[in-house]
């Protein structure tokens, strides 16, 4: 069949960097997929965009749907014919039904049963009397933020100035807002022109021709090559950001890459300021020696050609000037200031107004640290430096630099602290109680830092939790998820035994004595662990942990994470050994009977009957001792399958919930005994076993 | 070019493509989108276009002078079209074109960029716009004004005049630049940006500042309930410029901060409704002169 190539472009004010590929990836998505609903076969799909333009184009699209022959089942020829045989009114509706006549019917055998049939045909619609349903996959469209202009009812990423919609040569009739479909486009916005496009095949090397390099691949590449030129000719190294990249890549439709300089004076100032102000404001790339060293030149990407780049160099330059010496007037003033000063203004900053101010959680913060370092058994001097590291741990948030930078919240608690005198353990655990700050990012290193990060993160979990902010579906305005996935995290890498329910617990104890908490304490930590749940269950099925082990483990109080993480992991490695299925079945079978105890007491070995039960009472006399010791999780294991002979025996010979009262009571309190060691472990009757 | 000439050929470009030419509005604010041209006009389905200078006070930002990028009060060039019209990035480039920056020699984009005014119950979408790397302007479509949300939206565009100056005059202090023949900025605002730094920082009456708060947030309600959106709009533009001294000064705390900004919002945004109600009333007035001239 005859095939023509697609073109669709969605000609736009320029929109957000942030969100172009993934409108593109959408938009290219929802052609294939409707394409393929309506059985129109092609060869290729490619999408482009820049930050004017989505654009899909579709190779050898064939020009009709697929035909449909299909074979109708009717109802039985016991049905269909009557005793004269003739069709029944059955038959002939059914053939209506189908848009058939009796005389297309044929039979077929179906297990045995003779069932009418009729063959079906229906014919493709041509391909280009479809193709203007294009307009609603374009408006189906859904964008992270969505605007509307002039009188337009049409809410979209932005407004739409223009629609190339072609189907081979042929312009594929439909319109959007006042905006009707046509074969032109428009170039760079001052290098371009306003151009035909004749041919779907013709649209990359047409607007190449108005300096559009449409492909956002190549335009990246582009880019990055140009810096790799810049990097060779003046012997500096370019150290690509790759979120950077994309985002200029983004910006541009037509990239040339440019240096300038700064003054060298400005290098006085901490890099990470130098790089704030470069990345983050201007979108440049910094440049560094061979041996790592920040150098007073900028990259930047212009949005054109290479006619008067030293023109464009020296205006950004003028920007980044005004910058740097903003921020060094900034880092001047803040070095005048002193750490108590700052720390009074904490007072009047409000953290949340159901929460109170920064000093007030600063305080709490201070306590759950020491707290921690007490229980962790802290060396003396770690004790001091975690105290003086929690109570000025939030002084640079009200200098003028983190105000000015707020990304530099921590960093420039660092070098503010170490310049004014701080021990430098003091100044490390500032910066890394932020840490992780993102799902890249490593967790605190220093045992202090590690400390504060977690007391820190888990008094903002706890406070927002006690004034009903609880994370749910999308919305998660504090992070909240991120901070605990960091606590759980850091727990693990430092490998500290320390219950999550103690952490929780003493959080919300301040947070109670403070008045924040607007339910009890009791129900609010609940709510919290069930949080914690959540996260844990994440990261263990990062790790791969099997779903049902995961909520063996996680049926508990979640006590010790790398307690509980290694016991997940135990169970992914034994879930295959031969005989898992028999032991788990076994322990299983204590949890089940145990929950029809209603009270436990203790065991009064006289009511023993057999010797399976004192075998049994025996054998759990001699592991419970060994698992009070600090054994490894997978000999925990060992021990509890070790019990699985003398459970057989037992419900092989026993019955629990014998008539006797006295006896079937001891009968479920040795059961309830079992249990609690099983669960310590696991809840061992979540795990499917075949 | 000149600060008068660049102001003459904003004006100029501006007014061809239909603005209405207005004047600087005579109460203090912070920004020229807080003028009643921008923030009530926004505001309901009559069409609106003007373009105005507008002094913009911003105390905490003086510096005695002593800055070269920082001022106690900057002028921007606004301007406001209601339907936003479909080419008015051309038409603003062609501004741009007209103070003498050709785009063929510079590097022009258009980087997202969304405003937010929670204090007046505004919300729009749009871009700042750099020119070698510097913002000039911004750009913004306006979705939602005093709580209102905008039909048909209005397009706001708002030239830094000093930033833009300081790039087409090359200079690297703001009170270098040029105004007019013979005149610097220097020559007119070093002593006045000294004086109201002096006072926003040191010399201004705390206490006094506190009572116009609640003086004029009174009034401003009490006229309100007369249904007199103008004279109540003042005095909600009067309590911002206070509150802006007050909080330069550090005087208003954080927590404090959120409650006098509620007020504020308040206010805006009972007085958008209203006003909205009173043009309802008279029956939108400029949609019908429109509705008759395009019947004409």
């Amino acid at each position: 069949m005859t095939k023509r190539d697609l073109l669709l472009e969605i000609g736009l004010e320029e929109m957000p960097a942030r969100f172009v590929t993934n409108s593109m990836i959408q938009l290219s998505d929802k052609i294939q997929a409707w394409l393929m609903e309506k059985k129109i076969s092609f060869e290729n799909i490619k999408a482009f965009s820049s930050p004017r333009r989505l654009t899909v184009q579709v190779e050898g699209v064939v020009e009709a749907q697929e035909d449909i022959h299909e074979e109708s089942k009717g109802p039985a020829r016991k049905i269909a014919v009557d005793e004269n045989g003739e069709w029944t009114k059955a038959a002939i509706g059914f053939c209506r039904g189908q848009g058939a006549s009796v005389e297309d019917i044929f039979f077929k055998e179906i297990n045995g049963v003779e069932y009418v049939h009729v063959k079906k045909f229906i014919k493709g619609h041509e391909t280009k009397s479809l193709l203007p349903e294009l307009q609603q996959i374009i408006t189906s469209l859904t964008f992270p933020k969505n605007m509307k202009w002039a009188d337009k009812d049409l809410r979209f990423i932005r407004p739409i100035k223009w629609l190339l919609a072609l189907y081979g040569s042929e312009v594929i009739p439909f319109s959007i807002t006042t905006v009707e479909t046509s074969n032109w486009t428009i170039g760079h916005r001052f290098l371009g022109n306003k151009i035909e496009i004749k041919e779907p095949k013709d649209y990359e090397k047409a607007l190449l021709g108005q300096y559009v390099i449409v492909n956002p691949e190549e335009r990246k590449n582009a880019i990055r090559s140009q810096l790799v030129k810049i990097e060779v000719e003046n012997k500096w190294v370019i150290p690509i950001d790759e979120e950077l990249l994309e985002e200029v890549t983004n910006l541009v439709e037509y990239p040339t890459a440019l240096y300038g300089r700064f003054e060298e004076e400005f290098l006085a100032l901490p890099e990470e300021v130098l790089i704030t102000s470069m990345k983050e404001h201007q979108r440049y790339f910094p440049v560094k020696s061979y041996d790592g060293k920040l150098l007073p030149f900028f990259v930047t990407v212009r949005n054109g050609g290479h006619e008067h780049l030293e023109k464009v160099a020296k205006g950004n330059e003028k920007v980044l000037r005004a910058r740097l010496s903003d921020a060094d007037f900034f880092y001047k003033e803040d070095q005048k200031t002193e750490i108590e000063s700052l720390l009074a203004k904490l007072k009047t900053i409000v953290y949340h107004e159901e929460i109170g101010t920064l000093a007030e959680k600063v305080n709490r913060v201070r306590k759950l640290t020491n707290e921690m370092a007490e229980k962790l058994d802290f060396s003396k001097e770690d004790k001091t430096v975690a105290d003086r590291a929690a109570e000025i741990s939030k002084f640079d948030l009200v200098t003028n630099m983190v105000y000015e930078f707020p990304e530099l919240q921590g960093y420039m608690g660092e070098k503010y602290a170490m310049q004014k005198g701080e021990k430098e353990a003091v100044a490390k655990a500032i910066n890394e109680h932020y840490m992780p700050r993102n799902a890249d990012d490593h967790t605190p290193g220093s045992h202090v830092g590690a400390a504060l990060s977690i007391a820190e993160k888990m008094d903002t979990i706890a406070s927002c939790f006690a004034i009903g902010i609880i994370p749910s579906g999308s919305q998660d305005p504090y992070a909240l998820r991120r901070q605990a996935t960091g606590i759980v995290q850091t727990l693990l890498n430092k490998e500290w035994e320390i219950e999550l329910e103690w952490l929780i617990g003493s959080a919300l104890k301040q947070i109670e004595e403070a008045g924040i908490a607007k339910k009890s304490k009791d129900e609010i930590a609940k709510e919290i662990a069930a949080f914690f749940k959540l996260r844990i269950k994440h990261i263990l099925q990062e790790r791969r942990v099997r779903y049902d082990l995961i909520e063996a483990v996680l049926g508990n109080e979640i006590g010790s994470l790398p307690s509980l993480v290694k016991r997940a992991e135990v169970l992914e490695t034994r879930k295959n050994d031969e005989g898992f299925k028999e032991n788990m079945e076994a322990l299983s079978r204590i949890l089940n009977i145990s929950s029809k105890a209603e009270n436990a007491g203790e065991i009064n070995r006289d009511l023993f009957e057999n010797e399976y039960e004192k075998n049994l009472y025996n054998k759990y006399m001699q592991i419970s001792e060994k698992m009070e010791e600090k054994i490894s999780e997978s000999d925990s294991y060992e021990l509890l399958i070790s019990l699985k002979l003398e459970i057989d025996d037992y419900f092989d010979h026993t019955m629990v919930m014998a008539d006797n009262k006295e006896v079937r009571e001891n009968r479920l309190n040795q059961m309830v005994m079992l249990a609690r060691i099983i669960r310590k472990f696991a809840n061992v009757n979540e795990i499917i076993v075949k | 070019m000149n600060i008068q000439n660049m102001i003459l050929t904003l004006q100029k470009h501006w007014s061809d493509y239909g603005c209405i030419l207005m004047q600087a509005y005579d109460v203090e604010k912070g920004a020229g989108t807080m003028s009643p041209y921008t923030f009530l006009r926004a505001i309901g389905p009559e069409p609106w276009n003007v373009a105005y200078v507008e002094p913009s006070r911003r105390p905490a930002d003086g510096r005695y002078g002593e800055n070269p990028n920082r001022l106690y009060q900057h002028h921007q060039f606004q301007v406001i079209m209601k339907p936003s019209p479909d080419n008015i990035q051309e038409m603003y480039l062609d501004s741009l074109r007209a103070l003498g920056i050709n785009p063929l020699e510079h590097d022009i984009r258009f980087v997202e960029d969304n405003w937010e005014n929670p204090s007046l119950g505004c919300a729009g979408l749009g871009w700042e716009v750099w020119l070698d790397g510097m913002e000039i302007t911004q750009f913004t479509y306006f979705q939602q004004v005093g709580g209102i949300e905008c039909k048909p939206v209005s397009v706001e565009i708002t030239y830094g005049i000093e930033r833009l100056a300081s790039y087409i005059q090359n200079k690297e202090n703001v009170f270098d630049l040029e105004w007019t023949n013979g005149f610097t900025v220097r020559d007119i605002f070093l002593q006045p940006e000294y004086e109201h730094s002096k006072y926003t920082f040191e010399t201004s009456d705390q206490e006094m500042l506190f009572n116009l708060f609640n003086i004029y947030e009174k009034e401003a309600h009490r006229q309100m309930e007369e249904g007199l959106v103008h004279p109540a709009y003042d005095y909600v533009l009067k309590c911002s410029h206070v509150f802006n001294l007050l909080d330069a000064r550090g005087a208003i705390s954080v927590t404090e901060r959120t409650g006098y900004i509620g007020r504020c919002r308040n206010l805006a945004r009972k007085i958008a409704k209203t006003f909205y109600e009173e043009r309802e009333k008279l029956g939108f007035p400029i949609l019908q002169t429109k509705e008759e001239m395009d019947r004409d």
